[in-house]
Parts: C-alpha cells; structure tokens; sequence
C-alpha cells in the first residue's frame, strides 16, 4: 500500500464540504499562488535545518540527515512554519492508508465523509484513490478539494473512488492564471467540464483579489460555463484575505461588499442558481 | 433582620423577586433540621452546599408534574374542565403553572409541550398564534431561567410550531430540550439546530440512555436534570470537590477516608431534609397535586450534585502544564473517572426511606455551579479557557456522563458561519450520542441569549442588570454573576 506525505489531520471540519468532515492535508503544490493562505504545504521539507532552533519545546532534532518531529511535544506554536524559508513544514509527516484510517476509526460515527485537500492532493494520486477506496467502505463520501492542474479523465479507479470535487479556477484567462499561481490554466477548464459532465463537480470556487485579478471577467465567464454545464453546481466566491498571506507577494485587501454583491448579480444573471458569497 | 430590611430597599429587584426573596429570608429565619457538627463544619466551609434550598423544606425542589394527566382529567382544585381546543389547552396550562412549586416559586418543568399541543392543532397558523402567545406568556411571568420544556423524540406539527416561535421570540425563557433518538427525524433535528443556534435552544438529550433509566415517563427540568414524570427530586444537594483540596493528603487518603466520611455525612443531611419535607411539612397531606394524583411521593428520588472534580484532579496530581492537566492527560482522566466511580458506589451505599423511586438511592448529578463559584468548574466539565479539540472534548464528556442519569452536560460554541452548514453539527450531534453523551448544548457565538451553566440568560438583561437596572429575569443576577466569576462568554469557539 502506498504512503502519502500529509500537512495535517483535522479530526472535525465545517467548512470542507457538506457536514461534518474530516480533513485531510497532503503536503506539496505545483503552484505557487501569490495569495496562498497556507504557504507551508507547497514544498516537500528538504531537511535544511533552519527551523530546528526556532522550537521552544525542542521537537525538532536532525537523524541521520533528515528533519524529525515529536509530535507529543508540540504546542503547535508554529515558529518553524514561519521561520521555514521554502514554503515548507517539518511537521508533515508520511503516512500509511492504514495510520490514515486509524484516525478516520476515531472520528467516523461524527461524520459524514471526508475531504482531502491540500497543497495539492492530485499529486499523490494513487494515495488518494487508495484512500477514498478505503473510506467509502466505511459508508462515508469522499471529497477532493483541488486546482485542478492534474486530469481528472482517464483514470475510472479515481473517479469510482470519489463522490465530489470542489474545484478552483482561480483566473479565466491563460495570462492571469499564469501571473497567479505560475502554471496554465488549460486543464483546470477541462477538468471543470468533465467533473461536471459525470456529476461530480460539488461546487466551484474564485477568491476575489481586488487589484491584482480581473474578477470581473473570471466571474462572468466562469459563471456562464457553469450556467451551462449544471446551473445548480454550487458557485462559491470567496474573499481574499491576508491571513497567512506572504504579504510581500501580493498587493491586495479585502474586496468591498458592493464588488462581492456586483460579482453575485453577475453569476445570477448568468444563469448560476447557487452562488455563494464567503 | 437588616437582610429584610435591604431586600425592601433593594431597586435591582422587582417587586416580585422581593417578596421571593423575603419569602425566603423568612423560612432562613428558623432551624429546623437536626445537622450534626461535622456536616456544620462541612456546611461552613462550602464543601457541603444545599443551593439555597432554604433552611425549612416545605416542598419538593424538582417538581416534575404529569400534565398529560391534567390534559385530560381537567383539574378540580383548579375547576378546569379537559381542554376542548388549543386555547383551552395553552390556557389551562398556564393556569396550572402558577401552582407548581419549587424553591424559586416557578414550575422547573413544563412538560413535553408538543406532545401535550399537537392533538389540539387543527389551523396551523391560528396554532401558532396561540403557541406564541403561550411562549411570550411563559417567558414574561415565569421570570426564572431553570423553567424547562420538552419537545420530541418524534416529530410533530407543535414540535415545528414551538421552534419556529423560539425563534421568533429570541427569549431566554423558557429552556428547551429536545430529546433526541433514532426516531428524530434529520430535518427536525435540524430545525431544531437553526433555531439553538439563534437562541441557544433547545439542547438535545440522549433519549436512549435516559429512556433506558428512568423509562419513557421522564423529563427534563430545570438545568438538565433528568427526573421521573408524576414526581421529581425532594432536594438537590451539592459537594464541592475543589473545597476539599485543603484537607486531602493524597490521592489515597482522597479516595479511601475522605471521600467516603463526606459522602455519608451529605447523604444524612439530604435524608434530613427529606425527612422533614415528608414527614412534617404537610405537603403531601395539603397539596392539590399530590391529591389529584398529578405527582405521587413514591416517584420522587433526590439528587446527589458534586462540583469541581477538574479542580481536585490537578490538585492530587499537582499538575501544572495543559498536558498533564483534565482533559488533557489519560492520567488525569483516569483519576477522574476513579473519583466518580468512587463516588458513584458511596452513594449507593446510602439507602433512603423516601426515595422510592429510585430504590431507596440518590441519583447523581453533575451540577452546573452557582454564580458565586470562582475557579470551580461545574459538575466533571473542563475548565472554561482550557477546552481541547472538539472531538477531544466529546469523547471526555462520554466517559463521565454514563454516572449522571440525573444530569450532566456539556456546551459547545460556534463560530456563526455554522449556520451555513448545520449538518455539520447534526453530525456532531449524532457522533456524541453515539459515544454517549448524555446531553449537548450549543449556541452561536452572535446570539443575544447565551447558555451560561445550564440555563439561559440574554446578554442585553445582563448589561442592563450590570448598570443597576431592574430585569425581569431574575436569573440575570446568577448569569452576571458567572460572567464574571466564571468567564462563561469566553467558552471555546469552535471555527474548523
Ligand atoms: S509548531 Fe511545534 S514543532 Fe513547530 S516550533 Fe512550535 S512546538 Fe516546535
Ligand atoms: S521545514 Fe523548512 S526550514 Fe525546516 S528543515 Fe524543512 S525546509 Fe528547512
């Protein structure tokens, strides 16, 4: 059985899906958002060291060249997240499905599935499917919360062992998404129009970045595609904000009500049913 | 008698919550009650604590009525005949509630009102005029938090209709407990979740346990408690655990002399003041209730209430860093949960003339502290500002609420945006019933009434009260008070 490197395990989740959720965080992102609220899950740990003198509580210890955790120590403080100059966590760990399911025993009668998230969690694959495969014997569903940057299509094992995508498309155009997150966009725009094609697009998300992104436009097209996919997919617009930002990137601050209402009356007169504003 | 004359004088009460409280200065006037010295001394120091009872019992503290009974037999004393319609019966009730005692004077049970409404609803909008009205009616004379309503297990048109004008009201009173089951169906319990997360109502209990203890003829008063209908609890008596840090050696000494010694010293003193209410009150030989068979005295028990067992958890293990502290490390909780298996089997050991009900024994409750409590967490709970991680925090509760059939609960506080998933909390909800949690609130952190121990108060009434303005709510004075001493608006938000 294959093992995935995982950011963390959130036992209870409100805000990943329908219900109650466990939340599963894999380590590592192949793009690179100026906005990205948790910066420390794009890169795999490359055992530098940095963040070891960082810890309080002395939970950070170089073995034989790699970076350990005590975990039981931790008061997840969070120093050597910030002090972690490649976007990265000494705290992500590789897990087995079995070590993954031992915390889902635990939480399985308070939930109704779980998501996986990330990072980008369609860059381990094969854990994923193993996972879900895993999980949805447990009568529970299985969400995946991604950018969309690796095909969807083409793998029935995958698709079988899912119920949902909540999918980003953060920019409309190829330039912008470029600009963004430092890769295209094309395959995201494909993956929108397949998952929703076999009805497993849950909902859509933009985050509206005031100066730095054309929302109107990323909103306007993407809301007419979804109007003629499935009209009732959930589209979630979601404003920026700068917690956990790597402020020195970006620009930007908190979008007006009046632009997030302008952006819903777009989505609307476009034909979307279920727009949401967050 | 200076206490007399500053109730008189005193502009934060009302007139009502006056002569209360001179109703009361009276009784506390004389003694009564054979209290040997060593129950004194524990009296004196706080350990022993009978909750402002009153010196003189001359009714019971819990009255759980069968108003099923009254519904359909009218009342003689009262001259009522059945109710024919929903008017009637809302009326009838109310009537009714006027003569229940307790020690605040206001019912601390108002029956499972849905089932008790629902034969009645014929027009559903002219039904919920007169729920309304009824509910306005309970919240504006029957000024004390520990009034409590059932609705449930199975959905009813009455059932939606009292949520839908809790709602709308947005009142502290009265309490309300939804007794949840495998019989709830999903959309009611989730109406029910909107509405507690508008106004902190109604908790949710676990039908099945309670059920499986007291029968299906229970109900839920006052704070939590869970009591037989027709009968009730004689007295509510409290040992506060905290208060005896000073004179535990060890662990031990803890478990094996001091424990027992003040287990059979408070077992006496609540017998004693059993003793007197039953046999030289004259209520049983005067009361219309017990006449008209509306309670009977051998469905009454009486509730052992303990406080305080995080406090004396540190305490013996002198554990000063959140890891090794309650509800936080195996250790701790397994102290724990040997403190109240301890106490569970003192208790039994104490057998009760009066307590029928129960089998001669006192059931234990888990209670939610008193205004003046300062540093002493209510009943088995996790100190407010030391509250873990939800799931953490459920599976802790489920160890200790298996004890309490006559109550224990825990609260939990949410972030707003649940309201846009409230199957989130149905699933919570279903997971801590399963693991065996006795009884959950939740509230959300923007609601004007907030849980404060176990009962409701509206933060408006509080700040008014806080600027020496009357409140009609006399319940507001002990919510300020936990404020204050306890901190209860700084419980955990939950946000993930
Ligand atoms: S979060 Fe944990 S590992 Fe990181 S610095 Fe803080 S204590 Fe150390
Ligand atoms: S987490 Fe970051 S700072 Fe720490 S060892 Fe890994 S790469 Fe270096």
């Amino acid at each position: 059985m294959s093992k995935g490197l995982i950011n963390k395990i959130l036992p209870f989740s409100s805000v990943d899906g329908p219900g109650n959720r466990t939340a599963i965080f894999m380590q590592g992102c192949n793009f690179n958002c100026l906005y990205c609220h948790n910066p420390e899950t794009i890169n795999n740990c490359h055992n530098c060291g940095l963040c070891i003198a960082t810890c309080p509580k002395g939970c950070l210890l170089k073995q034989e060249g790699f970076v350990a955790w005590n975990k039981d120590q931790c008061i997840d403080c969070d120093n050597c997240l910030k002090s972690c100059k490649s976007c990265s966590s000494p705290k992500a760990i590789w897990m087995s499905i079995e070590e993954v399911m031992y915390k889902i025993e635990n939480t399985k009668c308070f939930i109704s599935g779980i998501t996986i998230s990330g990072g980008e969690c369609m860059l381990q694959k094969e854990f994923v499917t193993e996972l879900c495969e895993e999980v949805k014997a447990l009568n529970l569903t299985t969400f995946i919360d991604s950018n969309g940057s690796v095909p969807f299509w083409g793998d029935d094992r995958l698709i079988n062992a899912i119920d949902m995508v909540m999918l980003d498309v953060k920019a409309y155009d190829s330039e912008a998404h470029k600009m963004l997150t430092g890769k295209d966009n094309q395959i995201v725009l494909k993956n929108l129009d397949y998952l929703a094609s076999i009805n497993k697009l849950y909902e859509v998300r933009t985050v509206i970045v005031p100066e730095v992104l054309d929302n109107i436009r990323t909103v306007d097209m993407v809301s007419k595609r979804i109007a003629k996919l499935n009209a009732n997919i959930r589209y979630k617009l979601i404003k920026y904000r700068p917690i956990g930002v790597r402020t020195q990137l970006i620009n930007s601050y908190v979008p007006t009500n009046e632009l997030m209402e302008e952006l819903y009356d777009i989505a609307k007169a476009n034909g979307c049913k279920n727009i949401v504003i967050i | 008698m200076s206490d007399v004359k500053d109730i008189i004088k005193d502009t934060t009460l009302t007139y009502e919550q006056k002569v209360l409280a001179l109703a009361k200065a009276a009784e506390n006037s004389i003694n009564v009650l054979n209290i040997d010295e060593e129950t004194q001394k524990y009296r004196d120091e706080g350990v022993i604590c009978d909750l402002f009872e009153g010196n003189a019992p001359y009714r019971p503290r819990y009255i759980v009525p069968d108003y099923e009974r009254f519904l359909s037999k009218g009342s003689k004393f009262l001259g009522l005949e059945p109710p024919k319609n929903i008017w009637e019966a809302t009326n009838h009730l109310l009537i009714l509630y006027r003569h229940v005692p307790s020690i605040t004077s206001f019912p601390v049970y108002l029956g499972n009102i849905d089932y008790l409404l629902d034969r009645f609803i014929k027009d559903e909008e002219e039904s919920y005029q007169a729920i309304k009205l009824f509910l306005l009616h309970i919240d504006r004379t029957i000024t004390d938090s520990f009034c409590h309503a059932n609705i449930g297990p199975k959905a009813t048109k009455a059932g939606s209709l009292i949520l839908r004008a809790s709602k709308e009201l947005n009142t502290s009173i009265p309490n309300i407990t939804l007794k949840y089951s495998d019989e709830t169906p999903n959309d009611f319990a989730l109406e029910a979740i909107a509405t507690s997360l508008e106004t902190a109502k109604p908790s949710f209990a676990n039908h099945e346990m309670f059920s499986k203890e007291f029968g299906n003829d229970y109900g839920i008063a006052s704070c939590y408690n869970g009591l037989p209908i027709g009968g009730g609890s004689f007295t509510l008596v409290r040992m506060n655990l905290a208060k005896l840090r000073p004179i535990a050696k060890n662990t031990d000494d803890f478990l094996n002399n001091l424990l027992p010694h003040v287990v059979s010293k408070m077992a006496a003193y609540m017998d004693e003041r059993i003793r007197f209410l039953v046999e030289e009150s004259g209520f049983a030989e005067s009361n219309f209730l017990v006449k008209e068979e509306l309670i009977a005295m051998d469905r009454f028990t009486a509730m052992f209430g303990m406080v305080g067992l995080a406090e004396i958890v540190n305490h013996l293990l002198d554990a000063k860093e959140e890891a090794d502290r309650y509800g936080h490390s195996k250790t701790a909780d397994e102290l724990g949960i040997r403190i109240i298996t301890r106490l569970e089997e003192e208790v039994n050991k104490y057998n009760s003339p009066y307590c029928k009900f129960s089998n001669g024994k006192f059931l234990l409750h888990a209670q939610v502290g008193i205004d003046t409590d300062v540093n002493i967490s209510p009943g088995c709970r996790i100190p407010i500002g030391e509250e873990p991680e939800m799931l953490d925090h459920i599976m802790h509760s489920s160890y200790f609420h298996k004890f309490f059939p006559s109550g224990i609960g825990d609260i939990f506080r949410f972030d707003s945006t649940v309201k846009n998933n409230m199957n989130y909390v149905l699933d919570v909800l279903k997971g801590a019933m399963k693991v065996g949690m006795r009884y959950i609130s939740f509230y959300s952190s923007d609601s004007d009434v907030v849980r404060i121990t176990g009962y409701l108060v509206k933060r408006s009434d509080m700040e008014k009260l806080d600027t020496g303005e009357a409140v009609l709510n006399g319940s507001a004075v002990l919510g300020l008070g936990a404020v204050k001493n306890q901190h209860v608006l700084d419980r955990k938000e939950r946000k993930e």
